[in-house]
């Protein structure tokens, strides 16, 4: 068998094929959250329902404030309503639902994994782009928008053309300081916001068997910025030992049936791909973005690049308007540039191995920058607290918030004021992503802790060494 | 097989286009987040589209393009690599219908957002770099001037009367000009989905929720 896993699954779900190539997919899992709390309403006046409810979870992220445990701490408005109306529908219509006060609730993409709601070999949707995070647990999991979310609740299926398949592969060590957010922006860097475009991305490679699957799930998170609507890595004894005690996950007998399935999943070396990159580990370094799209990052060590050496014009325009709008001069270094907050969370680095990450770094030193740490959920921060890491946080003097989207999509009241800069560890550093006139610079959780501590992008491979020799 | 709609489908267009010179175009800038949980009834939704590139933080206008005199009535954008990327906001596609925008021709468009036009009526339009700067620098030349395109036939015809074809996907050519809907497609595969979810259920019992 030469089928990749992307297409074994595929063909899996494929209920009836066109001549165009469109395939009517079958779903399995349908996760939504409070921006599209209006769906139900539009359904209903089509009068159609929901044709499996039981596989439809829901939980509101984008517009919860992160100082509200219940919903009556939600001040009224629009983010009152979107929060109030997915529960109402909820209720109705009788799906999942993780409401404000149940500690299981958070960001979308770290539950569904969380829950095993997401599971290998599933198809999996939900109106985000940043679905293409559960494939890191060897599933198909795609962004869709309003109207396809529409059909997924009344038919359970999507019409869906196959993208082409694109095997990225990692080999080698990382240094130490260097994660997985890094190696996503160096991928991205090199093959472009646009690279994926009509693709799905298969990761693996050493530095990939060798990942957590929390990191792994950082890695599919940043698939759609590299143009890629599906980012996926083949499910191994890791993914099976992770799935296997979640709350949704199968028991039993049917467990030991979904691992003999999981395991048929395995890629083999012959699998063919349309097309496939190599990216050394070694050539990693902490990455920190400079532009307004996550392909225009640096290494720590690299200057910022001079539009003027760009010879594609409409290439050199866009990276002088980006320069401009970040007011950041060409050739100069990151290192330099003075930061006023520091944003950690969001569905790419809200995980518990990222804030235990942050606290290894921040342990005895203050924040000197206003901080924020924003758990991927409910769960997340139990945990986080049971270790005694909000202790570090709090004693350094950042702020411990509840779970949600926060800062990563501003929607929330958590927003930058024009002209300020943060390095954030989310996954978008879009021109007013974070507020109208905000400057985002996108890193990984170490290195937006070592920002923290000293105000500036530091490289934290050598911040250990020389912070640690300078105060003590 | 398919029924055909047949109002207010897509065939054929003349209109004023408007150079948009942004690479990367994400979704963010096509409407910023914050308009999000704005219904798309509201009489002023058609300032949400480029909104943070139209309006100053006073609400007077910028000089962007699509608020020039000769360009404001355009129905057609013309942009660079990458139209539409990032978040999957559907408001994206309802921006641009509010301003009556009704075909984008880029050389590449973000995957999401290209389903999102599709499903709402609007034609996107491959066509390479190359071609598409030819394109943008004829609208600069000669501010207001009209691009002709022609779905049914797959070609437009440039300011300066040059003809090109395009490729479009033959289903999704077929949604534009009947205006047409998928879940009446999917309709007629009732009776499948229904035997499919039963065999698939017997095959993958682990994949059902039980709780």
């Amino acid at each position: 068998m030469k089928r990749n896993i992307f297409d074994k699954i595929w063909d899996e779900h494929v209920i009836t094929e066109r001549e165009n190539g469109e395939s009517l997919l079958y779903i399995d899992r349908h996760l939504i959250h409070d921006l599209h709390y209006r769906s139900f309403k539009s359904l209903k006046e089509k009068g159609l329902n929901i044709r499996e409810p039981k596989k439809l979870f829901a939980v509101s992220d984008h517009s919860v404030p992160t100082t509200a445990k219940k919903l009556k701490d939600i001040p009224s408005g629009e983010m009152f309503d979107a929060v109030q109306g997915l529960q109402l529908a909820a209720d109705e219509f009788k799906f999942h639902h993780f409401p404000m006060s149940d500690k299981r609730r958070g960001i979308v993409h770290v539950i569904g994994p969380e829950q095993g709601i997401t599971l290998p070999g599933l198809t999996l949707v939900c109106g985000d782009s940043h679905t293409s995070t559960h494939g890191a647990l060897g599933c198909i999991g795609f962004g869709i928008g309003s109207t396809e979310i529409e059909h997924v609740l009344a038919t359970q299926t999507i019409w869906q053309r196959k993208p082409k398949i694109m095997k990225i592969n990692i080999n080698g060590i990382l240094d130490f300081g260097v994660g997985p957010k890094d190696v996503i922006l160096s991928v991205i860097r090199e093959i472009s916001a646009s690279g994926g475009n009509g693709y799905a991305i298969e990761f693996g490679g050493s530095v990939i068997d060798f990942m957590s699957m929390e990191s792994r799930m950082t890695v599919c998170n940043m698939a759609i910025e590299a143009g890629a609507r599906f980012g996926i890595i083949a499910p191994d004894r890791k993914t099976i030992d992770y799935c296997s005690n979640k709350p949704y996950a199968p028991k039993g007998y049917l467990l030991d049936e979904a691992i003999e399935y999981w395991k048929t999943l395995i890629p083999n070396d012959e699998a063919i791909y349309d097309s496939e990159y190599s990216i050394s580990g070694e050539d990693i370094a902490p990455m920190v973005s400079w532009g307004n799209s996550p392909q225009w990052s640096v290494r720590i060590d690299e200057p910022i690049p001079e539009p003027k050496k760009e010879m594609n014009p409409v290439v050199r325009a866009e990276m002088e308007a980006a320069l401009n709008y970040m007011d950041l001069t060409p050739g100069s270094f990151m290192s330099a540039v003075p930061i006023d907050m520091v944003f950690i969370g969001a569905c790419t680095n809200s995980r518990i191995e990222d804030l235990r990450t942050v606290a290894r770094v921040i342990k005895g030193y203050n924040s000197i920058v206003k901080t924020f740490v924003v758990p991927g959920s409910g769960l997340v921060k139990e945990q986080a607290e049971a270790e005694g890491l909000h202790k570090i946080f709090i004693k350094a003097g950042m702020e411990w918030r509840e779970p949600g989207c926060s800062m990563c999509v501003a929607l929330n009241g958590d927003v930058l004021n024009p002209g300020q800069r943060s390095a954030s560890t989310s996954n978008r550093n879009f021109r007013g992503r974070q507020g109208v006139g905000s400057r985002t610079h996108l890193v990984s959780p170490a290195m937006a802790a070592v920002a923290s501590i000293t105000g500036y992008f530091k490289d934290v491979r050598k911040f250990n060494r020389e912070y640690n020799c300078a105060e003590k | 097989m398919l029924k055909n709609k047949g109002s207010n489908g897509f065939k054929s267009l003349s209109a004023i286009a408007v150079p948009i010179e942004i690479p990367n175009c994400d979704t963010d800038q096509i409407i910023p987040a914050r308009f999000l949980r704005q219904p798309i009834t509201d009489p002023n939704y058609r300032k949400v589209l480029f909104h943070d590139l139209r309006f100053n933080q006073d609400g007077s206008e910028t000089d962007f393009v699509f608020n020039h005199f000769s360009f404001k009535n355009g129905k057609i954008f013309v942009s660079d690599i990458n139209w539409g990327c990032g978040s999957s906001r559907e408001n994206a596609v309802m921006a641009l219908k509010a301003n009556h925008i009704c075909v984008v021709i880029a050389p590449s468009f973000g995957d999401i957002h290209y389903n999102n036009c599709i499903k709402n009526g609007i034609l996107p339009i491959r066509l390479s770099s190359v071609i598409c700067k030819i394109l943008r620098d004829q609208l600069w030349q000669s501010p207001g001037a009209k691009i002709q395109v022609n779905l049914e036939k797959q070609f437009l015809i440039s300011p300066n009367k040059k003809m090109y074809e395009f490729n479009i996907d033959s289903l999704d050519k077929y949604r534009l000009i009947n205006n047409f809907n998928d879940l009446d497609l999917t309709e007629e595969f009732t009776k499948e989905i229904i035997n499919f979810t039963e065999i698939y259920g017997q095959r993958h019992r682990w994949a059902s929720i039980t709780d």
